[in-house]
C-alpha cells in the first residue's frame, strides 16, 4: 500500500513550482514512497522517551544583541536583480492575492 | 465587477444567527533591528536601504534571533496572561510570493512562544467581556509591493510590481484569539473594543508604536454565523488588513449582514479571505483559503530552539507596567472623575496623554483642560488622533508651568502651543521667537495704566466713586496697549491702586 499517491506528488510539485512530467510523477511517487517508509521505520524504533529531533546540535537560545549592523546599499541590494525601477526590485505581474 | 452583495437587516441577523469571531492581530515590534538580522527597522526609509543578505534571502546568509524581540514576545505573552513555552522552535512557512524573497516566511507553527491567555475588554457601557487568547507567536514581516500600471494602483490590472524589502524581516508578533462567542448584537463592538484594549496594552508595554495607519498594528477579522439552533460553528471568512479601529467594527458588521443574506437564501459561505474597502465599508472576495498543509511547515533548520529559562520569564514579568485597565481606575480616583468624564477622555484618547503631562509636572486639572479643549479641537480639524499631534505631553506641561509661574497668560500660552504645533520648536523657543513674554515690568505697566486712565477721565471718576466694575474698560485699553502681553489680574490691581492714589 503506497503512502503517497500520484495526485499528492502532483500537488506537491505544483506547490514547489516544479514542472514534473507524467512519467516523472510515477517515478517520484515510487521514490518518495520508499523514503516515507524508511522514515516510518525510524518512528517504530523511537520510543516515547525520545523527543522528535530537528537539530543535531544540543544548543538553545542562540541570540544576537539588538544592535544595528551595516547592511547593503540600495545599489548593492539591486545589483543581482534581473530588473529594477525607482530603487525597487521589479517583478512581473503578480497573479493571485497577497498572502 | 461583481454585483453589490445582498445584505440582511442587522436586527434580523441577530434574531436568526449567533456570530462567532476570531481576531488575528499582527504587531510590528519597535526593536532597533529586524528579527533575524541587524538591519534597522525605522519606518519611511528610501527603498531597499535597510536590507542585507539575510533579509534578502541571498544564498549562504544565516539568520540569528534578536534577543530583544524574544523578550518583547514574552512580555506580550505575560501581559495577556499566557503560559510561556519552556521550549519552542521557529518553523518555515513555504509559499511563493514576491514580498518574501526567501520563498518562505520564518514563523512559528505548533510551538508558539506564548499560549492560553486572556484579555478583559471593557465596552463603552462598562460591560466587561473576557476574550480568550489562543496564542502569540513570533514571525517576520514581509516586504512592500507597489503595483504599477493598474488604474487604481491595486494588484488587479497592474502591469508589473515593484518591491521594497526594508520591511522584510521586521519582528512581528501575531496574537490570535480563541473563538469569541455569545456576544450577539454586540459582536462588532466587542471586536473593536478588543483591538483597542490590545493596542493600549501594547502601548503601555512600549513594545510597538501601534500605528494602525502606518501598518504597525494590523487586524484580520474572522467572522462566521451559526443558526440559533446549531451546535457547530459555521464556515468563516477572513477579512484582511482592516486598518482602523472603526473599520474593525464596520467590517465585522458588514460580514454578519452579508453572510446572513447568503445563508438565508439557501447559499453556503465560501471559506476565503476578503478585502475590506474603507470607502464603501464593504468586503469583497479575495482568494480561496489554502489549507495549512499547503504551507508545508517544518522546523527551521538554521535556528536552534528557544528555551526561555523560568528565571528570565520571571525577570521579564517584573518589567510589566501597570495594566491600562488598572491604571484607568487609579487615575479616575486620583483625578476625581465621574464615569462619564473618564469615558469622554478615553474616547478622545486623552487619558495617557494627560497622565504623561501630569507626570511631567502639570496639575491634573490644567493638563485635562489643555488636551480636551484646544488640542482636541486641533486634532479634530487636522483629522488625526490626539496622540499624533506634533506636541508632546512634556511640552504641554512646560507651557502649563509657564502660566503657573506668571510668565505667560492663558492667551499667550495658546499662542505658544500653536507655535509648537506649527513646528517652531520647544515652548521656550516659541515664546522667545513670538515674543510672548508677559510684560512684568511694573513701571511700564504703571505707565500704561496711567495713560489709559488719563485718556478716559469719566471712567476714572466712576472708579473713584466706588464703581469698581468700570475698571474693565481700562483693563481692556491696557491689554490693547501691551498687545495682550500683560497679566490682566495685575493690571486690574494697578488700576485700582492708581485711581485711588
Amino acid at each position: 500500500m503506497p503512502t503517497i499517491s500520484r495526485d499528492e506528488v502532483a500537488h506537491l510539485a505544483r506547490l514547489a513550482r516544479l514542472a514534473v512530467t507524467e512519467q516523472e510523477l510515477d517515478k517520484f511517487a515510487g521514490q518518495l514512497d520508499i523514503i516515507l517508509q524508511s522514515v516510518a521505520q525510524v518512528t517504530e524504533v523511537a520510543a516515547d522517551d525520545v523527543p522528535p529531533t530537528s537539530h543535531a546540535v544540543p544548543l538553545t537560545n542562540v541570540f544576537r544583541d539588538d544592535v544595528v549592523r551595516p547592511g547593503l546599499t540600495q545599489q548593492q541590494a539591486l545589483s543581482g536583480a534581473p530588473a529594477a525601477e525607482d530603487g525597487r526590485f521589479r517583478v512581473p505581474r503578480i497573479l493571485g492575492e497577497e498572502q | 465587477m461583481t454585483a453589490a452583495a445582498e445584505l440582511m437587516d442587522y436586527d434580523e441577523v441577530i434574531s436568526k444567527f449567533d456570530p462567532v469571531l476570531g481576531l488575528e492581530v499582527h504587531v510590528e515590534l519597535s526593536t532597533a533591528t529586524k528579527m533575524f538580522c541587524g538591519c534597522p527597522v525605522t519606518f519611511g526609509g528610501e527603498p531597499n536601504t535597510q536590507v542585507c543578505p539575510t533579509c534578502l534571502g541571498l544564498p549562504g546568509a544565516l539568520p540569528v534571533v534578536n534577543a530583544n524581540a524574544v523578550a518583547s514576545a514574552i512580555r506580550i505573552g505575560l501581559a495577556l496572561n499566557c503560559e510561556i513555552a519552556e521550549w519552542c522552535r521557529f518553523a518555515r512557512k513555504n509559499y511563493f510570493y514576491p514580498d518574501m524573497p526567501k520563498n518562505f516566511q520564518t514563523s512559528q507553527y505548533d510551538e508558539p512562544i506564548a499560549f492560553n491567555g486572556w484579555l478583559d475588554v471593557e465596552l463603552e457601557d462598562g460591560t466587561v467581556v473576557r476574550v480568550d487568547i489562543e496564542r502569540a507567536h513570533m514571525e517576520e514581516d514581509t516586504g512592500k509591493s507597489l503595483h504599477v500600471g493598474g488604474a487604481t494602483g491595486r494588484i488587479h490590472g497592474a502591469e508589473h510590481s515593484l518591491l521594497d524589502y526594508n520591511r522584510a524581516g521586521v519582528p512581528l508578533i501575531e496574537i490570535v484569539t480563541k473563538p469569541i462567542t455569545g456576544t450577539g448584537a454586540r459582536a462588532p463592538e466587542v471586536a473593536r473594543a478588543y483591538v483597542t484594549a490590545l493596542r493600549d496594552l501594547l502601548r503601555a508595554l512600549d513594545v510597538s508604536d501601534v500605528r494602525m495607519d502606518q501598518g504597525s498594528l494590523r487586524c484580520d477579522a474572522n467572522v462566521s454565523l451559526m443558526a440559533k439552533d446549531a451546535s457547530e460553528f459555521g464556515t468563516r471568512t477572513e477579512t484582511k488588513n482592516v486598518n482602523s479601529l472603526r473599520s474593525v467594527e464596520r467590517a465585522v458588521r458588514f460580514e454578519m449582514t452579508r453572510q446572513a443574506a447568503v445563508l438565508q437564501a439557501g447559499g453556503r459561505i465560501v471559506q476565503e479571505t476578503r478585502h475590506f474597502d474603507e470607502s464603501t465599508g464593504s468586503t469583497s472576495s479575495g482568494r480561496a483559503k489554502e489549507t495549512s498543509e499547503d504551507y508545508r511547515y517544518f522546523p527551521e533548520p538554521d535556528l536552534v530552539p528557544i528555551a526561555p529559562s523560568r528565571e528570565w520569564v520571571e525577570e521579564l514579568r517584573q518589567t510589566l507596567p501597570e495594566m491600562p485597565s488598572v491604571r484607568r481606575k487609579r487615575i479616575q480616583a486620583e483625578w476625581n472623575l465621574t464615569d462619564l468624564e473618564l469615558r469622554d477622555l478615553l474616547n478622545v484618547g486623552a487619558v495617557d496623554l494627560i497622565a504623561a503631562t501630569v507626570d511631567a509636572g502639570a496639575s491634573p486639572g490644567e493638563a485635562r483642560a489643555w488636551w480636551v479643549s484646544q488640542l482636541a479641537q486641533e486634532a479634530n480639524s487636522r483629522g488625526v488622533e490626539l496622540a499624533d499631534l506634533p506636541i508632546t505631553p512634556k511640552q504641554v506641561a512646560e507651557v502649563i508651568k509657564m502660566v503657573a509661574s506668571g510668565q505667560l497668560t492663558n492667551k499667550l500660552a495658546r499662542s505658544a502651543v500653536e507655535g509648537v504645533l506649527a513646528g517652531e520648536g520647544e515652548p521656550a523657543e516659541v515664546v522667545e521667537k513670538r515674543n510672548l513674554k508677559v510684560v512684568s515690568d511694573e513701571s511700564a505697566l504703571t505707565a500704561a495704566v496711567d495713560e489709559a486712565l488719563a485718556a478716559q477721565p469719566d471712567v476714572l471718576e466712576k472708579i473713584r466713586s466706588g464703581k469698581v466694575a468700570a475698571a474693565g474698560a481700562i483693563v481692556g485699553a491696557v491689554m490693547k496697549a501691551t498687545k495682550g502681553q500683560a497679566d490682566a489680574k495685575r493690571v486690574r490691581e494697578l488700576i485700582l491702586e492708581r485711581a485711588n492714589a
